[in-house]
């Protein structure tokens, strides 16, 4: 094939040499990542609280996460919704349930308000999710009461004939380990998520005592319960242009 | 035996054996989690069997496993012959074998065992990212170097996609799995939230756009005009192709969070460029069917072949279909469905592990230089799964079309017709069907193992030796 090429003395050029290859595939294949990815971390656009700030839990002095009420805004995770989602994440829930509700009259019906990017700032990592095998559950918090949950976990059958979730006895079975708790907690905060001292002390060590006694099913039934109350949404109000 | 000697085919045929067990290995899995939503009970109440523990499991096992094997098997096979030296080194290919296979064997424990990032397709926990890393650098570098020692003026078209996988893949996975440690089996992503979202996606979409995409393309410009006994139909359409393929393909990820929290414009330039895609991909499709102009009869004969031009068939509807489904319109409605689990089949099965069995066929019978102990059975395992891609896809087809109708229609009083409940339970024969279709693909690998196995004892016992013999 070499010996009938018609190409550009600069196509020639890449052609034969790997090292001109490689630098010209470095360049080119960082452009669209650069572009698509980087204005999100500064376009004050993206984050829906940099117009509306309301919808950021504003403390004031001295109160801690136990002093936030739901419709108060967003805060960041208790440590009893982060062991939670701990299980949330190790359970694989995001492969079959989305938590990003898109625009569209049905999703409003069916799920609630459209979901919000500032809504998520402080999950690391993120669990919007690609498919819907169940029902999104951005705004499951609230919807069912414990009992409910607890009861669907153990066994989703007996209460939705239909469903085909696996049964998760053994969240009722597993305490939470506080050591995991306040690394946990430590390790959000180290990535920016503002908890103050009041919450779980300078060292998170109060992490622990907040899930001591607790299983698995108290923290992820505690998680489900606040996914999507953290906002109040106000009736004609674009979040989003 | 000549070009044994003057080529490390060695740690090639490790590769291909490893790929086309992991390729059993990896459907077998997915067989069961679709069996597990068709029936649940099939989840046996056992944590480290659930669905959301075993689903990881399948995609890391045939994306790195079965494609990785592949992969480097044939760019390994491919990088030496084209440049006509041997590899830059034997022994740090020896270390990318065991080290790759290393990271597979502790995907398998750790991902059962819930430990994971929780991010798609990219779960493995950061000692094993580590791991993959070095894996990929070595690989990367033993290939490049390669080609910077060949006898050939120019370097071939294969190695072009490969070298652009090679360099992609190192970003993606390196900007993914950024993430801060808090014991040895957890790490948390360092981004957050939209910023997360839109990453993962980058990396999501070009783990397909390159790993399974160009790499896999860089397997087809090799082994269809070795095949086939014809040049590539059009050097020009190459180049374009591979320029227009390696540009454009990384913008793709934003199609993937439309109608999200993420910004509009971003997902709208995502299904921008991704509306433009249709052309190098066509081109390349084309290109590859073209070379076979004048020989088009071998197809009776010729089951290899078959696979070859069958993969690029696949190749152009789910290039066709992937555009598709980012237009705003159709991802409305597509999203979060069935249908995107069967456009990624339809890339998965009917593309990538259709020109990757070609190939490895081809490679079967160079590396032990003998003929497939059946040739009936490759014929076999074409239609199997040929005929299992099919059922797959159309299953998905119908189930994610369903599904998102259902989910936004309204009866006359304006209320939504159906619950979810309702939905779920409409899904069920498309379940089953599913999973009778990657049963029958799932069946078909299984003849390939069989028939691989056989060819390698049959061609030890003629010569005596064989390589894989020897281990």
């Amino acid at each position: 094939m070499s010996n009938e090429i018609h190409s550009t003395k600069f196509q020639d050029k890449v052609e034969s040499n790997v090292f001109v290859m490689f630098v010209m595939l470095a360049i080119l294949l960082s452009v669209g990542g650069l572009v698509e990815i980087v204005p999100l971390f500064y376009l004050k656009g993206t984050m829906e609280h940099n117009q509306h700030p309301e919808i950021v839990w504003q403390r004031k002095d001295g109160q801690t996460l136990a002093d936030w009420k739901p419709g108060d805004g967003i805060r960041p995770y208790t440590a009893l919704e982060l062991a939670g989602r701990e299980v949330y994440i190790r359970e694989g829930c995001y492969l079959c349930h989305s938590q990003m509700i898109r625009p569209f009259r049905d999703e409003k019906e069916r799920y609630g308000h459209y979901s919000l990017a500032s809504e998520s700032m402080y999950d690391h990592p993120f669990q919007w999710g690609s498919k819907r095998t169940g029902p999104d559950l951005a705004r499951v918090g609230g919807k069912y009461s414990d009992e409910w949950q607890r009861q669907h976990l153990i066994a989703p059958r007996s209460l939705v004939p239909e469903s085909v979730m696996p049964n998760y006895p053994w969240l009722a079975e597993n305490m939470l380990d506080g050591q995991i708790a306040v690394k946990t907690v430590a390790a959000m905060a180290t990535l920016g998520v503002p908890y103050t001292a009041d919450d779980y002390g300078a060292d998170f060590s109060g992490a622990a005592a907040e899930v001591e006694g607790k299983t698995e099913l108290d923290a992820i039934v505690a998680y489900l319960q606040v996914l999507g109350t953290m906002v109040t949404f106000e009736e004609g109000v674009d979040y989003r242009e | 035996m000549e070009a044994t000697e003057k080529y490390n085919f060695d740690v090639v045929r490790w590769f291909t054996i490893m790929a086309v067990v992991y390729l059993v290995v990896g459907t077998l899995v997915g067989v069961i989690i679709a069996a597990q939503l068709a029936w649940p009970v099939l989840n046996f109440d056992i944590a480290e069997l659930t669905f959301g523990r075993l689903r990881p499991l399948h995609t890391n096992a045939v994306i790195f496993a079965f494609g990785g094997c592949a992969l480097m098997a044939t760019a390994f096979y491919t990088v030496q012959r084209t440049c006509g030296v041997p590899l830059w080194s034997n022994k740090m290919a020896w270390f990318t074998f065991f080290l790759w296979n290393i990271i597979i064997v502790s995907a398998v424990i750790t991902l059962p065992l819930g430990i994971t990032q929780g991010k798609e397709y990219a779960e493995l926990e950061w000692p094993l990212d580590i791991l993959i890393a070095i894996a990929w650098l070595t690989y990367s570098f033993n290939f490049a170097m390669t080609i910077a020692k060949r006898k050939t003026s120019h370097i071939y078209v294969s190695n072009w996609f490969f070298l652009g996988m090679m360099v992609m893949i190192t970003y993606l996975h390196v900007v993914n799995s950024l993430a801060i440690p808090v014991s040895l089996f957890k790490s948390y992503s360092i981004f957050s939230g939209v910023q997360d979202a839109m990453i993962q996606w980058w990396w999501g979409h070009n783990a397909v756009g390159y790993y399974l995409t160009a790499g896999f393309l860089g397997i087809m410009y090799y082994f269809v005009p070795k095949q086939a006994n014809r040049p590539v139909f059009s050097y020009r359409l190459s180049v374009i192709h591979f320029w227009a393929l390696m540009f454009g393909y990384v913008w793709l990820g934003a199609h993937h969070l439309q109608y999200t929290a993420l910004p509009d414009w971003t997902g709208s330039l995502g299904a921008a460029v991704s509306l433009a895609m249709i052309i190098p991909s066509w081109g390349g499709a084309v290109n590859g069917m073209m070379t076979l102009s004048g020989a088009w009869d071998k197809l009776r004969t010729d089951y290899v072949l078959r696979f070859l031009v069958m993969s690029l068939a696949f190749y152009a509807m789910s290039t066709f279909e992937g555009p598709v489904m980012s237009s705003k319109t159709v991802n409305a409605l597509s999203h979060y469905t069935d249908w995107g689990i069967g456009h990624v089949h339809s890339g998965a099965l009917g593309w990538v592990v259709m020109v990757a069995a070609g190939a490895l066929y081809h490679m079967i019978m160079k590396l032990w230089n003998t003929e497939m102990y059946s040739d009936k059975l490759v014929n076999l395992h074409f239609w199997m799964a040929t005929i299992g891609a099919v059922i797959y896809i159309v299953a998905m087809w119908v189930s994610g079309i369903m599904q998102g109708l259902m989910w936004r229609d309204y009866d006359a009083f304006g209320t939504l017709s159906y619950t979810f409940a309702e939905s779920v339970a409409a899904m069920h024969p498309y379940y089953v069907m599913r999973a009778v279709g990657g049963a029958i693909f799932w069946a078909g690998g299984a003849v390939m193992l069989f028939n691989m196995i056989m060819t390698i004892r049959m061609a030890s016992a003629t010569r005596g030796v064989g390589a894989p013999a020897r281990a």
